[in-house]
């Protein structure tokens, strides 16, 4: 419908009466209206790539060094970069640990939060606006504040239960999650508040569960904010470095962040550059893919659930 | 699976109705209305609950083996708890909302509070233990080999892995057999015959231990020179790789003063409950304290302390401007390409898009690191490119630029992308209207666009704002708090109060605890207020609780 209004305005403006005018005059109107918007584009998409660029020409720069990178690579190309990031560091254990790690966590986290926006958007229960305010406050304080007690809580359970303890993926799959509900539970509510209650009310009478509801007919209608905050979540995770840093020590136990941190550590800083930017491409791939996958939801689940806060 | 009374039926009734189960009473149920238990429902159930039982009895047992009654009794009764909850058809709400909140209270709301109690103690490096720990870490490493100490043949073994394992010392009594194995718990005789004593009274085999040969030994051999053995009337220490001697503690604890003294030079310390440590009269304190509770001294410290509080504020200043320059900066970048873009005479608007929120997807620990060598001023692309040579993180002002720079490449893709979505929600016959009425571009967005804007994006902008006044990332991935000034080595002009407060717990100097802890809650005190008045100015809270 805009696009009829927008169209039919400016071809009333200037359609037919223009082709008399002088070409200058016609230039500098198409700028007015149209090239400028193209000029913000492309200067904006060129912030966007240089630095892009640069990864892309040091991880196939042959040298391999931050000191030889150039923005265009002019000493050829060869892809021994990549050969030596799985030949010299312990890459593939760090992208699976990180896959793991972030993908449950995302996962787990949509789940969790999910059932709680669930109950807070279509229950009315003792506690409940308590329970929302708490959980606002709660998340004020950023789990990472209270490192110096995680790392303390979990010394306790490396000895007594080791298989959840330090320098595994699933103790710090666990500790993400205590960080599941907050933020996205709120998001999520707005969204689920926005659905007519007509639906879930009508299937009631029909017989269906809670369980039912929640499953069959509220889940498939969430799907946009399920898939934002699924990324969201993931995006975090994979990126998240100060607890992974002190939970994670073993080499081979390490995520993505943690372990590439340290191919750029002291002396090896310059000549690690270029396996260090074949690696973040290789890390980019699972984020753009699920963002691939994903785009059509973001821009309105992003948008729907912060209007709702 | 439950009542529909209980479930979600109950919200068709008003909010503030009264408590959920005061409907009417459970017999008038109609066979229609009551949901029935279908078998995929039971499945699930009674696979989740068993699952629930097997993670509890795993985790039972080596609780009993600690005989820790309290963790115990914890486990016995959120498992009951939960199994109640599960089986019965009441309390849908909190059906929905435990599985959340267990691990809301495991991980987040006890870490807090052991948080909040550790920023009234001393704890850290040197004030771990307790005060009878740190008599014996005095005595221990006071011990000094004095003429006619005893000397022992030694072997070194572990109860491991040679290059890893908890070390031990395996010692023989001269003359006899006798094998005693001693670590830094103290000296247990072994069961003769459990070990192979072989010439020279060295122990060659153990059981339960491996024995580790000479170079597996050097290669260890600070550790094995640490190791010290707390014996009755000293300690046992190495001497090489193969003899270890007895010595005396030249430190000794007198429990009628309450005091260490030194028998070689006679000082004494007494023992200061206030500041947990041991205090001679001329002020030295012994290294090894013990943990006590300081009270409020922690935060008063950050306030009057004049070599703390002076770098405090600025770092609380340059926490905010940051916080604000980020939000702001990508906020307003993002919304003029949004608005740039936003025209039905736009072509290839997907193509712009797809490519402006790349930075968006690339892993953003990497390209904080790729940034930090850009900026590098040797080899660093920005000073290559436009020739320059500037030494970018060794100066506040251009180090500062910097990280805020990299925080706009990084977030504005983000906010233009939820700019986009912002925009198609305004209706154009808004915009269309004001220019009618003769209003010029720029009018009507100040007038229409921009408020309409910021009361989608609010909640959005103050959620970032939270998230950047805590950036660690940011920080510590690029600068790491560079550049310090040349007397204080602990806060740079780039530090954020989260990396200056992770510095202190785990920096290279002795570790700070406590008086981390208490910058945590600072930290946190600072973001509730600031949130809470955001919040209430954006007028949100009302709109949510509707």
């Amino acid at each position: 419908m805009t696009m009829l209004t927008g169209a039919a305005v400016t071809g009333g403006a200037n359609g037919p009466a223009a082709v008399n005018r002088n070409p200058g005059k016609r230039r500098k109107r198409w700028f007015a209206e149209v090239g400028w918007r193209h000029l913000v584009g492309l200067l904006g998409v060129l912030f966007s790539l240089f630095p892009l660029v640069f990864v892309v020409s040091a991880a196939l720069n042959p040298l391999g060094t931050l000191s030889s990178t150039e923005l265009v690579p002019t000493g050829g190309v060869s892809l021994e970069n990549f050969g030596n990031l799985f030949a010299r560091t312990e890459f593939a254990d760090w992208f699976l640990n990180s896959l793991l790690v972030a993908g449950g966590a995302a996962f787990a986290s949509v789940f969790l939060s999910a059932l709680a926006a669930y109950a807070f958007s279509r229950m009315r229960f003792q506690g409940r606006r308590v329970g929302l305010l708490s959980l606002l406050l709660i998340q004020m304080f950023p789990q990472f504040l209270a490192i110096v007690a995680i790392f303390l809580i979990f010394g306790t359970i490396t000895d007594l239960w080791p298989a959840i303890g330090f320098n595994t993926p699933w103790g710090l799959l666990l500790l993400y999650l205590g960080g599941a509900l907050g933020v996205n539970t709120w998001l999520m509510k707005g969204f689920f508040d926005t659905l007519p209650r007509e639906l879930d009310e009508s299937a009631t009478v029909d017989g269906a569960s809670h369980a039912q509801v929640f499953f069959r007919i509220m889940l498939p209608l969430v799907a946009p904010i399920l898939a934002v905050t699924g990324l969201l979540a993931f995006i975090n995770t994979i990126n998240e470095f100060l607890m992974a840093s002190v939970f994670l020590t073993d080499t081979d136990a390490k995520t993505l962040a943690v372990g590439m941190r340290g191919m750029l550590q002291g002396g090896e800083r310059n000549t690690n550059f270029g396996i260090f930017a074949a690696g973040t491409l290789l890390t980019a791939i699972p984020t753009v893919l699920v963002f691939q996958f994903l785009q059509r939801y973001i821009v309105s689940g992003l948008t729907s659930g912060a209007v709702k806060g | 699976m439950s009542t529909p009374l209980s479930g979600p039926g109950s919200a068709q009734q008003a909010p503030g109705r009264g408590p959920v189960r005061t409907g009417s009473p459970r017999t008038s149920r109609t066979a229609r209305n009551h949901a029935p238990i279908t078998a995929a429902g039971l499945a699930a159930k009674v696979i989740l609950l068993g699952l629930v039982a097997g993670i509890a009895i795993w985790a039972a047992f080596p609780l009993v083996a600690a005989e820790k009654w309290v963790g115990l009794a914890v486990l016995v009764l959120t498992t009951a708890a939960l199994f109640y909850l599960y089986l019965g058809r009441r309390h849908v709400p909190a059906k929905y909302l435990i599985p959340g909140t267990l691990f809301l209270i495991a991980f987040q709301v006890v870490p807090v509070l052991y948080t909040a109690s550790t920023a009234f103690t001393n704890f850290g490096d040197g004030h771990r233990g307790s005060k009878d720990d740190a008599i014996v870490a005095i005595q221990t490493s006071s011990v000094r080999q004095v003429p006619g100490s005893t000397q022992y043949p030694l072997s070194v073994a572990t109860k491991g892995d040679p290059a890893t394992g908890a070390l031990v010392f395996l010692i023989t009594k001269p003359g006899t057999d006798t094998v005693s194995v001693g670590d830094a718990g103290g000296l247990r005789p072994l069961e003769p015959g459990a070990a192979t004593v072989g010439a020279g009274g060295k122990v060659t085999a153990a059981d339960g231990y491996t024995v580790l040969n000479f170079g597996q030994a050097s290669a260890r051999s600070k550790d094995i020179t640490d190791l010290v053995v707390p014996t009755a009337g000293g300690a046992l220490r190495s001497s090489g790789l193969s003899r270890a001697y007895e010595g005396k503690a030249v430190r000794a604890y007198d429990a009628g003063c309450d005091c260490v003294k030194d028998s070689d030079s006679g000082k004494t310390w007494t023992a200061d409950g206030e500041v947990g440590a041991f205090v001679a009269a001329d002020g030295e304190r012994l290294a090894q304290g013990w943990k006590v509770n300081v009270g409020l001294s922690n935060f008063t410290r950050v306030l009057t302390d004049e070599r703390i509080s002076g770098p405090f504020l600025g770092t609380l200043i340059w926490n905010f401007a940051f916080a604000i320059g980020s939000t702001g900066s990508t906020f307003i970048l993002g919304m003029l390409i949004a608005l740039a873009l936003h025209s039905p005479r736009m072509r290839g608007t997907n193509l712009y898009r797809m490519l402006l929120i790349l930075p968006y997807a690339m892993p953003s620990f990497a390209m904080l690191l790729v940034w930090r060598d850009m900026f590098n001023t040797d080899f660093g692309l920005i000073n290559n490119l436009f020739g320059l040579s500037v030494d970018w993180f060794g100066q506040d002002w251009s180090a500062r630029a910097a990280v805020i720079l990299v925080q706009l490449w990084l977030g504005y893709p983000y906010m233009f992308l939820v700019a986009t979505g912002a925009l198609q929600a305004i209706p154009r016959e808004l915009t269309e209207a004001t220019s009618v009425d003769g209003a010029s571009r720029w009018q009507s967005f100040r007038a229409v666009t921009l408020p309409l804007l910021l009361v989608a994006l609010s909640p959005l902008l103050i959620s970032s704002f939270a998230f950047n006044f805590n950036n660690f990332n940011a920080i510590y991935l690029t600068t790491e708090g560079a550049p310090f000034p040349a007397d204080n080595p602990s806060n740079g002009a780039t530090d954020l109060l989260i990396t200056y407060t992770y510095r202190l717990a785990f920096g290279g100097q002795a570790a700070q605890f406590g008086f981390a802890a208490a910058i945590s809650l600072f930290i946190f005190a600072i973001v509730a207020v600031v949130s809470v008045v955001s919040f209430r100015r954006t007028r949100q809270q009302e709109e949510v609780y509707a």
